[in-house]
């Protein structure tokens, strides 16, 4: 990674000093001092930043909007009977959240109040793992965390209901807020986690957002990353960070509705033997939508498995961003690594970056990759219209197929109804194709 | 009744079809025959409306009616129906899922009510019991991991759950045994009728043994050549196009 010595601080950084003031005092000094120096250090990441070569985050993020605070709020109803924890414009509200229905086995924090106690063992997994060390907006969410939630999941607990973290934004007034939620999975444990980005009405708002797993050893964990529309001049970050401990099976959805310029990275570390993680998305993107996801995992042990599977469906003057990075470090052998981006490109101004990559440092693995872009295939799209369909119903099927063969792979019926309605409910807004 | 008349078609500069005239009635089987890149697939594929082709000149007629302004979902409501040479995979699309969706998109185009789930179900299940297609297969993707036969069957199913007026087999016998071009033909001749009109390209005169045509048409330099009944094809399978290609290839 290229580190660029940056002269002169754009009044987005220096900006963020006044905040860093307001936050220093809110626990965790120590960490939030590092975090704060080693954000100044770097700057906020530029294309000469190879992790963030598609995405100019100091380019685009030229003023920073006040910090968030809690407010009134009317939520929308709860999806599926799930239990619900609001972090709204960067503040955890028990008032809003299932706090009295959280199921057995599972306990609840604030973050707010963790950083307040100091306790260490949170503290500690609050750091970075190795592999997401040296990322900037990482760094300045750990200097400036507001709030977020923190869940621990007792050993050999089997969580049946859904847990869902939803980040909303109330709209109005733009505002930033940096949230850090941990989930703390002990050994054994099953849980299933839905983490949803939602904004109550439109806005510029500024997120970053951090949610890091520790997977205990053998523990399985479901998650999805519902990422649903947001104003053109929205800025949204998330930070996805995983540590696998032997034979644990992270499996997850990441499913970006555009909204502004959204990124996420994941940096997923398989520690253990025999771990596993699954990382599955779908973007949808239209008019000036740019939507990047980075992820890195990182084989740190041997006889471990990944999966990446991304599809991109790119309209108007949308860019889509793909990075994948696959590190097989010495020792772990017999790596199980595949990894696959595919875009499918609707209009002639929408731009797909595709930058899949192995790094292997062991000698008896199996790793793949592969990357396509392309338009909607001329000869299914004949064959459908051939047997009636009218061209924008056949191009919806076509879509809605390139990018349900990811939905299909959810487990619950109920949930993967909840994405192909959202699918279709996204091509009917966009008619057909230019 | 289809009639085209006067048929000029080129892709870009070169001219493919040269003013070709060809009747089928209600109820006829016609064959055409004619060596590779004489314009045999170009006239399905302007029948049935496919872009990329320029028709210059001439008409087609479906029942008197010029269908060659309509699109090609459009031709499919009022019964035109293209059987591909090699029907496409389409991953992530449930077959039923798209059988369901081409069946009600005809009938909101001809102005009928749309089925309904369970009629449907009655409607396919009787269809694919007659082809021995399992209804498990119905639930993967369309054509993807299918046989050449398997795909060619779901081809034959399709037309029987839309009925069309006429349907035109584009070298269906392409890629098949023995075995699964008797069931593909026993599909077609099932779906022989009084009112239907079928046109099947070929190259051979195999398939026409399993699928008796009432007139044969030899094909060659984008236009008719000769008609003729079934005994035209059993004398090409002896002297072969040359007759027909002439000095010109």
């Amino acid at each position: 990674m290229t580190v660029q010595a940056i002269d002169k601080k754009s009044e987005a950084e220096t900006a963020f000093a006044g905040a860093f003031e307001a936050m220093k005092g809110k626990g965790a000094p120590a960490l939030r001092q590092a975090s704060w120096e080693f954000f100044t250090r770097k700057g906020l990441p530029t294309r000469r930043v190879e992790a963030w070569h598609y995405t100019d985050l100091r380019a685009s993020l030229r003023t920073v909007a006040p910090l968030g605070a809690p407010g009134a709020i009317t939520l929308p109803p709860t999806t599926l009977g799930r239990v619900r924890l609001v972090v709204a414009d960067g503040a955890f509200r028990p008032d809003l959240s299932d706090v009295a229905s959280l199921p057995a086995g599972v306990e609840l924090s604030s973050l707010a109040d963790v950083l307040a106690k100091e306790d260490a063992s949170v503290l500690t997994a609050l750091g970075l793992p190795e592999n997401a060390g040296a990322d900037a907006v990482i760094a300045l969410n750990a200097a400036l965390m507001q709030d977020g939630v923190v869940l621990r999941i007792a050993p050999a607990t089997e969580v049946a209901e859904t847990i869902e973290i939803l980040l909303l934004s109330s709209g109005g007034e733009a505002c930033s807020s940096f949230t850090r939620s941990l989930v703390i999975v002990g050994d054994g444990a099953k849980a299933k986690i839905v983490e949803t980005s939602l904004a109550l009405s439109p806005s510029g708002a500024q997120e970053n957002h951090v949610l890091a797993f520790a997977i205990g050893a053998g523990a399985e964990v479901e998650h999805i990353a519902d990422i649903g529309p947001q104003s053109e001049s929205a800025i949204r970050l998330f930070s996805l960070l995983i540590t696998a401990q032997a034979k644990a099976a992270f499996k997850s959805l990441g499913f970006v509705e555009g909204g502004g310029l959204v990124r996420r990275q994941i940096f997923a570390r398989l520690a253990g033997e025999e771990a596993s993680v699954s990382l599955d998305g779908i973007s949808l993107l239209g008019g000036k939508d740019h939507a990047d996801t980075t992820l890195v995992v990182e084989h740190a042990a041997a006889h471990c498995q990944s999966r990446e599977r991304f599809r991109s469906v790119l309209d108007g003057q949308s860019t889509g961003v793909f990075q994948g990075k696959v590190v097989v470090r010495p020792g772990a052998q017999k790596t199980d690594g595949s990894m696959q981006s595919r875009a499918l490109l609707l209009s002639e101004n929408a731009t797909m970056n595709n930058k899949p990559e192995l790094e292997i440092f062991a000698d008896d693995v199996v790793c793949g990759h592969g990357a396509t872009c392309g338009r909607l295939d001329a000869d299914q799209l004949f064959y459908l219209v051939a047997r009636g369909l009218p061209k924008h119903e056949a191009e919806a099927l076509l879509i809605e197929g390139f990018a349900g063969e990811i939905v299909e792979a959810l487990g619950e019926e109920a949930v993967r109804d909840i994405y192909f309605e959202r699918i279709r409910s996204w091509l009917g807004k966009r008619g057909g194709a230019k | 009744m289809i009639e085209i008349k006067n048929l000029h078609v080129s892709i870009g500069e070169r001219k493919i079809l040269d003013g070709l005239n060809l009747t089928v009635k209600d109820g006829e089987v016609a064959a055409i025959m004619g060596p590779n890149g004489t314009g045999k697939s170009t006239l399905s594929y302007v029948i049935s409306g496919r872009e990329g082709y320029d028709v210059t000149e001439g008409e087609v007629l479906l029942d008197g009616e010029n269908i060659l302004g309509l699109e090609p979902h459009e031709r499919a409501a009022k019964g035109v129906f293209l059987a591909f040479q090699y029907p496409v995979e389409i991953p992530g699309v449930a077959t039923m899922t798209f059988l369901k969706a081409a069946v009600n998109a005809q009938r909101r185009s001809r102005g009928e009510e749309e089925l309904q789930t369970p009629d449907f179900m009655k409607l396919i299940r009787e269809a694919s019991t007659k082809l021995g297609i399992n209804m498990d297969m119905l639930k993967r993707a369309l054509n993807v991991g299918f046989s050449g036969g398997e795909k060619k069957r779901m081809d034959i199913l399709q037309m029987s759950l839309l009925q069309p007026k006429f349907g035109i087999l584009d070298e269906t016998d392409s890629g098949l045994d023995i075995d699964a071009l008797r069931i593909v033909s026993e599909g077609v001749n099932a779906l022989r009728s009084p009112n239907r009109g079928f046109l099947v390209i070929t190259h051979y005169q195999r398939l026409l043994d399993y699928i008796k045509p009432d007139t044969v048409h030899v094909m060659a330099k984008g236009k008719i050549q000769k008609t003729g009944g079934p005994e035209l094809a059993l004398e090409l399978e002896k002297s072969g196009y040359r007759d027909y290609v002439g000095e010109a290839a």
